[in-house]
């Protein structure tokens, strides 16, 4: 186990490595100079060149690459052009923000998701299930925005439950409620519908029969046999949720005004800060990896196949070698 | 059975499409998806057909002259969903901006199709160190998020519609590259091209006839989601003003002015988000549909 564990980390370093090269790569394509976006149009060319030379504006693309790498690897994403402030101290402050949000949202996804797609298997075709389903296809295909707006017309506009948007000295508490929802129902949606069929589908197996022949109580038959072979395909799910409520963070948190990573991109982008969009979008790049890997980690746990597969894909791999 | 033995008629064989098209119609939601993406589809042309004939003259009339006095107008009788903050009709606003949405999703699955097709298919036909490289790259673009690698791409080369196809089509390619791979690794080894290859048949023959075929019903499956991926991406990037401008009527950007007036004017936000609503339901009927009658092992 230790061993899958620390090769897939090692294979994790090259994925890292593209995925920032790919995002440097794009915003080098950024029009303008960086050294007048510091110095401002006044400057003279002198000054300009030897901004440009200092920054190291001048070197080789791969070059550049490599220092941005390097300086990464030591936490410096390098400074805004806006404000001069240190961009990894900007996002480290932004980040627990988004990570609260999008785990709030995931939690939420888990905590109503699987109950939902539980008892909709077990009583298919009634009314709930029916409801369920109905439910969760226009929660599927609403987008968060759209879904945000509308929490904000009915519980901040019409009820006045909740607050409309984040503020720093209301409480996180109830500011939280209306973008974990936003964020989630995409998510609880697809849980649902996952959960559901995927109990649909071991619930009809010879081994859930038995369990019951042998007089195993209900509530085991569905937690123990049931749910625990069903729970593969929903930590897939699961997993594979987490890039895209990353992704959705951004719009949620632009209505809500949440101080997290997302809105800090919006941000720079209109104030056209290269090394913020560039430090964030590589953070997030990051992130995203390092939740995949734990996901497949986690997989290996649960399913003891995942890791035997492994097991002789290393015996086929040293015998050819 | 009985019934052709009685006529004497032999055992009519359908094709691998007509099995599929009776399945697919068998599904009442597939079909209903079916329906309203035509209808769209069928506005979107029409609207365009409009413009072309007289010059954009009832495009400015119903869809961008400003008329104060019914400025943030309820839903009336005059104009069934109300006005928005220049006084112009939602309902025609929201009509003219279905194509937007409809070509935009279209146009960036095509460019993605065709892009990933390729990468796929060489990635695939060759293996080995080839497929290694090409695959490895798709899985870093993999994991940037979309919406994240879109704004990136869009404040790098700043935007616009065709910036913002690009971004949207990169961020699809590797979908459709992984498809077409396992599909042409799946043909490839099997005996049938073997022999078609052993009487002397050329490698153009052989992806015309066997991997294309092959590879389409999960390229049309995805692609039908990739769609509605893609619709839901641009709704979202212009509603955080990186995506297509005002004063088109581009479905997430009339939101994204909305959110001023959610206090006083509720009615320009909910219905644009409506018509993405059953933009993006109806597709994923469809692409569940297509699904369920293409790829009999997906089925869910």
């Amino acid at each position: 186990m230790l061993k899958y564990i620390i090769k897939r980390i090692l294979m994790l370093i090259p994925v890292l490595l593209g995925a920032t090269f790919i995002v440097f790569t794009v915003m080098d394509m950024t029009p303008g100079d960086p050294a007048v976006a510091k110095l401002g149009v006044d400057a003279t060319v002198e000054q300009i060149e030897e901004l440009r030379e200092s920054m190291g504006l001048n070197d080789p693309f791969l070059l550049r690459y490599g220092r941005f790498i390097w300086k990464l690897i030591q936490g410096d994403l390098g400074t805004s052009y806006k404000n001069d402030l240190d961009v990894m101290e900007q996002i480290m402050q932004r980040m627990p923000y988004t990570f609260l949000l999008s785990f709030a949202a995931l939690l939420f996804a888990i905590l109503v998701g699987v109950p939902a797609g539980i008892i909709s298997a077990r009583r298919q075709y009634t009314i709930f299930d029916n409801c369920t389903m109905v439910l969760t296809l226009v929660g599927a295909s609403a987008p968060h925005f759209w879904l945000g707006l509308m929490g904000v017309i009915v519980f901040a506009v019409k009820l006045g439950w909740l607050p409309a948007a984040y503020s720093a000295s209301g409480s996180l508490a109830t500011g939280i409620i209306l973008p974990m929802l936003t964020l989630g129902m995409n998510s609880t949606a697809l849980v649902t519908r996952m959960t559901r069929s995927a109990m649909l589908d071991v619930m009809n197996q010879d081994y859930v029969d038995t369990a019951r022949a042998k007089g195993i109580s209900e509530k085991t038959v569905v937690f123990r046999h049931m749910l625990r072979n069903a729970l593969i395909p929903i930590i897939t799910v699961l997993g594979l949720q987490f890039g895209s409520l990353l992704g959705g963070a951004v719009t949620t948190e632009t209505i809500f005004a949440w101080p997290g990573i997302g809105r800090y991109i919006v941000e720079s982008i209109s104030n056209k800060d290269t090394p913020c969009v560039l430090g964030a979008v590589v953070m997030l790049a990051i992130i995203v990896t390092v939740i995949n890997l734990l996901v497949d980690i986690i997989y290996a746990f649960v399913d003891p196949r995942i890791k035997s597969q492994y097991k002789s894909m290393v015996r086929r791999a040293s015998k050819n070698g | 059975m009985a019934k052709l033995h009685s006529k004497g008629q032999p055992v009519r064989q359908r094709s691998l499409m007509q099995e599929a098209w009776l399945q697919f119609k068998s599904n009442r939601l597939a079909i209903c998806g079916l329906i309203v993406i035509g209808l769209l589809l069928l506005i979107s042309i029409g609207t365009t057909i409009i413009d072309l004939v007289d010059g954009g003259a009832l495009y400015k009339q119903l869809v961008t002259k400003q008329n104060l006095l019914e400025k943030l107008d309820p839903p009336s009788a005059t104009h069934i969903l109300g006005c928005d903050e220049y006084g112009r009709d939602l309902f025609f606003r929201i009509l003219w901006g279905t194509r937007y949405s409809l070509f935009a999703g279209v146009c960036t699955i095509l460019v993605a199709v065709l892009i990933g097709g390729i990468f796929g298919a060489i990635a695939g036909y060759y293996g080995g160190k080839i497929d290694n490289v090409i695959m490895r790259v798709m899985d870093m673009m993999m994991t940037v998020p979309s919406l994240v690698l879109a704004m990136a791409i869009v404040a790098a080369l700043g935007s616009s519609l065709v910036n913002l196809l690009i971004a949207l089509a990169t961020s699809q390619v590797p979908q459709f590259a992984r498809i077409v791979r396992s599909s042409v690794m799946a043909v490839k080894g099997s005996e049938y091209v073997e022999a078609t290859k052993a009487v002397g048949a050329s490698d153009a023959l052989i992806i015309a006839k066997y991997i294309i075929p092959n590879a389409l019903s999960p390229v049309i499956v995805q692609g039908t989601l990739g769609v509605a991926t893609t619709i839901l991406n641009v709704a979202g990037m212009s509603f955080l003003g990186l995506g297509i401008q005002p004063p088109a009527p581009e479905w997430g950007s009339i939101l994204s002015s909305a959110r001023i007036y959610m206090r006083e004017a509720w009615h320009i936000s909910v219905f644009p988000g409506l018509a993405i609503v059953i933009c993006i339901l109806s597709l994923n009927l469809l692409g569940d549909g297509l699904r369920d009658a293409l790829d009999p092992k997906q089925k869910r």
